[in-house]
């Protein structure tokens, strides 16, 4: 696994400081970040691929700091958005997720072969050359996180995945999320999905006011809500 | 509707984006520049055995056409009070056929495979022109006729709930804002998949 760390991380949208002075140390497999809306989960979330830099502090992966290194690091990170139709950009499922490999100039039988593998994964073969912008929320979504696997990051970066789904596709893309080797980051409000997870950090007003297994920091959060 | 590729083995199918797109020019061209009857029927001719050769579904090559009739109801009646119907009639022809051998092209060339052509074509030219950047640019010009259909429906749909039904501006604001807020969130996920530069 890699190590993701938040060295005394800040962040402000102009006044408002969002993320305030967080310092964690990620080497677990399955990280679940918890919390109430605008507290900062997708803030930092979004430090650990460089899309949103701090304003003060450090975020390294691996050593390589993110305010210096983004385009490498963003090779080994992949990103999983909420809305899959802000993601997908070509119009057939097969070509999104080739088009991922487009910039890693791979021989072309090489990359068929790992596009037909990704798809195969996650049961879209039947879907392949079907619109994308067709597909139900549930397929969009597999769509996403296939685009973004077929790329093979080391680290998976999930920010609410499961929000625009109804229960039976979140419990698809929750197994899907358990099966992956890859170090994985997953923010959610779906609590269940973290429960099997290795650690579970709840944020609150831009600060880390839980870390612990995810029982106890799930049994945190449920106290703090309620 | 731009976009729709109809999978296939035919001949059409097979044959190197490349080419397509080059003889598509050049019969789209001799069409516009020659209003010769036997040239007007001898391109629907073509693309009459295109379509047949390439086994495109007749219903689905006939919404290819479609929009652009609209337009025709518009354009032929001020065409023959200007022109004449001779006039009109050609011009009509030869809309038809541009578009037709549009949608052929489309439906038989996966998107891909036009960025791999383009790619090629821009080699010579790779000091002055990204040719990445130029077919990532014409990726996300398909992409988004779909997407802004749907914002467009949507909107319509949510002013017709509220009431708002002949108001413009409850259709151009949420449109041009989420139209907006939509790009901000591709550039986004572009930059998360490595399209950084
Ligand atoms: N681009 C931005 N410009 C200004 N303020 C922003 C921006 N992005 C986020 N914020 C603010 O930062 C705060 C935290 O946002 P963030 O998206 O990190 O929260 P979150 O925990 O992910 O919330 P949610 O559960 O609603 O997704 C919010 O108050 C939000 O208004
Ligand atoms: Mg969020």
């Amino acid at each position: 696994m890699s190590q993701i760390a938040f060295d005394h991380v800040s962040h402000r949208f102009d006044a408002e400081t969002v993320v305030d002075d967080v310092s964690l140390v990620l080497r677990e497999h399955r990280i679940g970040i918890v919390g109430a809306n605008g507290s900062g989960k997708s803030t930092l979330a979004r430090m650990v691929n460089g899309l949103v830099l701090p304003t003060a502090g450090r975020v390294t992966v691996d050593g390589l700091d993110l305010a210096r290194h983004a385009r490498e690091v963003r090779r080994r990170v992949g990103f999983v958005f909420t809305n899959a139709d802000n993601q997908i950009v070509m119009p057939t499922v097969r070509e999104d997720v080739a088009f991922t490999l487009r910039r890693h100039k791979l021989p072309a039988t090489d990359a068929a072969a790992r596009v037909d593998a990704v798809l195969d994964r996650f049961g879209l073969t039947e879907l392949a050359d079907r619109p994308a912008h067709r597909l139900s929320g549930g397929q969009k979504q597999l769509l996403a996180i296939a685009s973004v696997l077929v790329a093979e990051p080391d680290i998976v970066v999930a920010d609410e995945p499961t929000t625009l789904l109804d229960a039976r596709n979140a419990r698809r893309i929750a197994e899907h999320f358990a099966s992956l080797e890859q170090q994985l980051i997953v923010v959610s409000h779906h609590l269940e999905l973290l429960e099997g997870f290795d650690r579970v950090i709840v944020m609150e007003a831009g600060r880390v006011v839980a870390d612990d297994a995810p029982r106890p920091a799930l049994d945190a959060y449920r106290a703090l809500i309620a | 509707m731009i976009g729709v590729f109809h999978p296939g083995t035919s001949l059409v199918h097979r044959a190197p984006a490349l080419l397509k797109l080059g003889l598509l020019t050049l019969i789209v061209t001799v069409v516009a520049m020659a209003p010769s009857p036997i040239v007007l029927g001898a391109a629907s001719v073509l693309v009459i055995v295109l379509v047949a050769v390439a086994r495109i579904p007749l219903r689905l090559a006939w919404s290819q056409v479609v929009p652009i009739l609209w337009v025709l109801a518009v354009a032929v009646p001020v065409q023959v009070l200007f022109g004449g119907w001779e006039a009109a009639a050609v011009m009509a022809v030869r809309l038809v056929l541009a578009v037709a051998l549009a949608a052929v092209y489309t439906l038989t060339t996966p998107v891909t495979a036009t960025l791999d052509a383009m790619q090629a074509l821009l080699r010579p030219f790779r000091r002055w022109v990204d040719a990445d950047r130029v077919g990532l640019a014409l990726a996300l010009t398909i992409r988004c006729v779909p997407l802004l259909a749907d914002l467009v429906r949507e909107v319509l749909e949510a002013r017709r709930a509220r009431g708002a039904e002949g108001s413009l501006t409850a259709l151009a604001v949420p449109v041009i804002v989420r139209a907006l807020r939509t790009a901000d969130h591709l550039g986004e996920a572009l930059t998360a998949r490595g399209f950084d530069d």
